[in-house]
C-alpha cells in the first residue's frame, strides 16, 4: 500500500460551502494525494457528493450556492477567474451513482468527449474508443454491438461504459459517486478492481456508503460528518487505530 | 415453523380459510364477486361500444367523402384531376394540381419557417429562460394555441398584407408566403411548446454526464438534450403540419383565392381546404364540380390520416426507449 507521503495533486483549503444559508461543507481542509485512491466515507447529508463536486464545479449549476476558501488542483486555484470551467472538467472526470449514458449508441457515448474537445478523425476516435473500453475493462464484452444502444446494457456494463466514457478525455482526476451503489456485488468488484488498476495512471476521489469497499479500494480514507472533516488519514491506520472516537463510533457500527 | 408477522387488518384468515373465500364459497365473498364481475361486464361493453362508435363515425365520413368524390371519375380522368392545372369548372375542367400543389407547398413554406422558430423558441424558453420570465411565457404560449383561426386570418388580412405591400412595392399581398406567414403564427405557439415539454422533460442526468465530460451548455443542447427529445420533437412538427394542412380560415383570407399555380410567392393562389370552402356554396348537388370538391376533401382527409398514424407511430417508438 502507497504512504500519505506522494505528492499532493488537489490542495482544499478552509472551504466553507453554502445552500442558501444552509452551510454544507464546514472549513474543510485537505489533501489529496496523486495517483491514488482518496475514500470519502461518512453519513448520509453529511457532504460528502457536496465536498466531490466541489473538485469539478459542478456546483456551480446548483442555484443559490457560495463557496469561501481555496481549492488548488496542481497549483492551479481551480476557481479563479481565468480558469475556464471547461477544461477544468475535461481534466477532472466524473462518474455518477447512477449509470448515465446517453441514448446514444456504444461508440457514440466513448467517443462523445473526444468529440467535444475537438477529435474528428474517424481513426483516431476508434482507438480511443477500443483504449477507453478497454481500460473499463468492458471491451471484450461490447467489442461486437459498439452500434447497439447503451441503453441495452446491464447496471454494472453502464457503470464500466461510463466510466470509459469519463477516460476518453484523457482526465488526470477521477471523482467517482458512490459508483458502486447501484449495481450487485459481482458488478462492484468488478468496478473495485478496476479502480485498483486506473489508480496507477489517474488520481481517484470516491465517495462510498460502504466501508468495506473504503477498507478494500482506498489508500487514503476521509471521515466527515456534519460538513466537517473528522479524520483524515492511511485507510489503513483509520479503520485499525482511529484517532476520533467519533470515527471508532462511525466505522465500528455504532452510529450513521 | 415461523409465522410471518401480518398486520392485522380485520379478520384473521388460516391459509385454507382464505383460499375459500377467494374462491367464492362464503356467501359474502360470492356477493362480492358477483358485483364486480358485473361493472367489469358493463364497463368493457361501454368501452367496446364507445370505441366502435368513434370507427363508426370515421369510416362514414371517409365512406361518405370517398363515395362521392369518386363520382369524379366518371366524367374527369384520374390524369386530368391530379395533373391538370385547368380548373374552369365553367368549361367542365377540373384540374385540381394547382391546389394539391399548392396545400403541399404552403404546408412545406409553413414548416421551413416555424419549425426552426419553434425550435429556438422553445430551447430558450427551456434552457436560457430565468424561472420568473418561464412562468409568464409559457401561460401566454398556451393561450395562444387557443385563439380561433379566424382572428388569425384577420390580423393578416389588415395588418401583415399592407405590410407586405409596403415590402414589395407593389399592390401583391397575397399569395402563399402570406399564407404561410399567418399559419406560422398561427403553430409556432403549439410546436414550441410541445417542444419545450419534451426537452425539460430530457433526464438531468443526461446533462450532467455532459457537463461533466466538459462540454458548454451550447454543446450539450445540440447534442445531447435535442437528439434525446427528438421523438417529442416529431411529435411537435407533425402536430403543426396536420394544423397548418387543415386551416381553412385564416388561409382563405389572405392567400388571394384565383386557381393559378403557386409558383411565386406573391401571387395570388388557392389550396385544397380554400378552394373547398370559397366554392362549395354555390355548386350543384348532382354535379361533377362537387364531386371534384368531395374528391379534393378526401384526398386532405387521406393526408391528415397518414400524418396520425406518423405520429402515433413516434409515440410509440418514444414509450419504448
Ligand atoms: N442542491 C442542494 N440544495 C440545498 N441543499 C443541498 C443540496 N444538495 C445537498 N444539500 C444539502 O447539503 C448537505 C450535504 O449533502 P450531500 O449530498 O453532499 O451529502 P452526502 O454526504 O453526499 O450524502 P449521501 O451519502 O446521502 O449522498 C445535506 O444536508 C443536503 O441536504
Ligand atoms: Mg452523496
Amino acid at each position: 500500500m502507497q504512504s500519505i507521503a506522494s505528492q499532493t495533486l488537489i490542495d482544499i483549503h478552509k472551504l466553507n460551502l453554502y445552500y442558501g444559508s444552509f452551510q454544507a461543507l464546514k472549513s474543510v481542509t485537505m489533501d489529496i494525494p496523486e495517483k491514488a485512491i482518496t475514500a470519502f466515507i461518512g453519513p448520509s447529508g453529511c457532504g460528502k457528493s457536496t465536498l466531490l463536486r466541489t473538485l469539478n464545479r459542478m456546483n456551480d449549476m446548483i442555484p443559490n450556492t457560495r463557496i469561501e476558501g481555496k481549492i488548488t488542483i496542481g497549483g492551479a486555484d481551480i476557481y479563479s477567474k481565468e480558469v475556464d470551467v471547461e477544461t477544468l472538467r475535461k481534466k477532472v472526470g466524473m462518474v455518477f451513482q447512477q449509470p448515465n449514458p446517453f441514448p446514444k449508441s456504444i461508440y457514440d457515448n466513448v467517443a462523445y468527449g473526444p468529440r467535444l474537445h475537438g477529435i474528428r478523425s474517424k481513426q483516431k476516435l476508434d482507438e480511443i474508443v477500443e483504449t477507453s473500453l478497454r481500460s473499463a475493462v468492458l471491451w471484450d464484452e461490447v467489442k461486437d454491438y459498439l452500434k447497439r444502444s447503451a441503453l441495452s446494457l446491464s447496471g454494472g456494463q453502464q457503470q464500466r461504459l461510463c466510466i470509459a466514457r469519463a477516460i476518453a478525455v484523457n482526465p488526470d482526476v477521477l471523482l467517482m459517486d458512490e459508483a458502486t451503489s447501484a449495481l450487485d456485488p459481482i458488478s462492484t468488484l468488478k468496478i473495485e478492481e478496476l479502480a485498483q488498476e486506473l489508480k496507477d495512471k489517474y488520481t481517484i476521489v470516491m465517495v462510498t456508503h460502504n466501508m468495506h469497499q473504503a477498507a478494500r479500494v482506498s489508500n487514503q480514507t476521509v471521515f466527515f460528518l456534519n460538513g466537517e472533516v473528522v479524520e483524515f488519514s492511511d485507510t489503513e491506520k483509520l479503520f485499525s487505530n482511529p484517532r476520533d472516537q467519533r470515527t471508532e463510533d462511525y466505522i465500528s457500527g455504532r452510529f450513521g | 415453523m415461523s409465522m410471518m408477522e401480518v398486520p392485522n387488518l380485520g379478520t384473521v384468515y388460516s391459509g385454507e380459510e382464505l383460499g375459500r373465500s377467494l374462491e367464492g364459497s362464503s356467501g359474502k365473498a360470492f356477493s362480492r364477486r358477483a358485483r364486480l364481475s358485473f361493472y367489469n361486464r358493463t364497463f368493457k361493453i361501454v368501452c367496446i361500444a364507445s370505441a366502435v362508435f368513434v370507427c363508426l363515425i370515421l369510416f362514414s365520413i371517409l365512406l361518405l367523402m370517398g363515395r362521392t368524390g369518386i363520382l369524379t371519375f366518371e366524367t374527369v380522368s384520374l390524369k386530368t384531376f391530379f395533373f391538370s392545372t385547368e380548373w374552369v369548372p365553367e368549361n367542365e375542367q377540373y384540374g385540381a394540381f394547382i391546389f394539391i400543389f399548392g396545400t403541399i407547398a404552403l404546408t412545406l413554406l409553413t414548416m421551413v419557417i416555424s419549425v426552426p422558430l419553434s425550435l429556438i423558441i422553445a430551447i430558450f424558453l427551456s434552457e436560457m429562460t430565468p424561472a420568473w420570465l418561464k412562468n409568464a411565457l409559457r401561460p401566454v404560449l398556451d393561450l395562444l394555441v387557443g385563439i380561433p383561426s379566424v382572428v388569425y386570418g384577420f390580423l393578416g388580412m389588415t395588418v401583415l398584407i399592407p405590410m407586405l405591400r409596403s415590402v414589395t412595392g407593389t399592390t401583391l399581398g397575397d399569395g402563399i408566403l402570406a399564407a404561410a406567414i399567418v399559419l406560422t403564427i398561427m403553430v409556432l405557439p403549439t410546436i414550441s411548446r410541445i417542444t419545450d415539454d419534451s426537452i425539460v422533460a430530457v433526464p438531468k442526468k443526461f446533462r450532467d454526464a455532459s457537463y461533466a465530460l466538459g462540454s458548454t451548455r451550447f454543446q450539450t443542447v445540440v447534442r445531447v438534450v435535442i437528439p434525446a427529445a427528438k421523438s417529442g420533437i416529431m411529435y411537435a412538427v407533425i402536430l403543426g403540419m396536420a394544423r397548418a394542412l387543415g386551416e381553412t380560415m385564416a388561409v382563405v383570407m389572405v392567400i388571394g383565392n384565383t386557381p393559378q399555380l403557386a409558383d411565386a410567392l406573391f401571387k395570388p393562389t388557392s389550396v385544397l381546404t380554400s378552394n373547398i370552402v370559397m366554392q362549395i356554396p354555390n355548386v350543384p348537388f348532382d354535379s361533377a364540380w362537387n364531386y371534384a370538391l368531395y374528391m379534393m376533401g378526401f384526398i386532405l382527409l387521406v393526408i391528415s390520416l397518414i400524418m396520425i398514424v406518423v405520429v402515433r407511430a413516434i409515440q410509440g417508438r418514444g414509450v419504448k426507449s
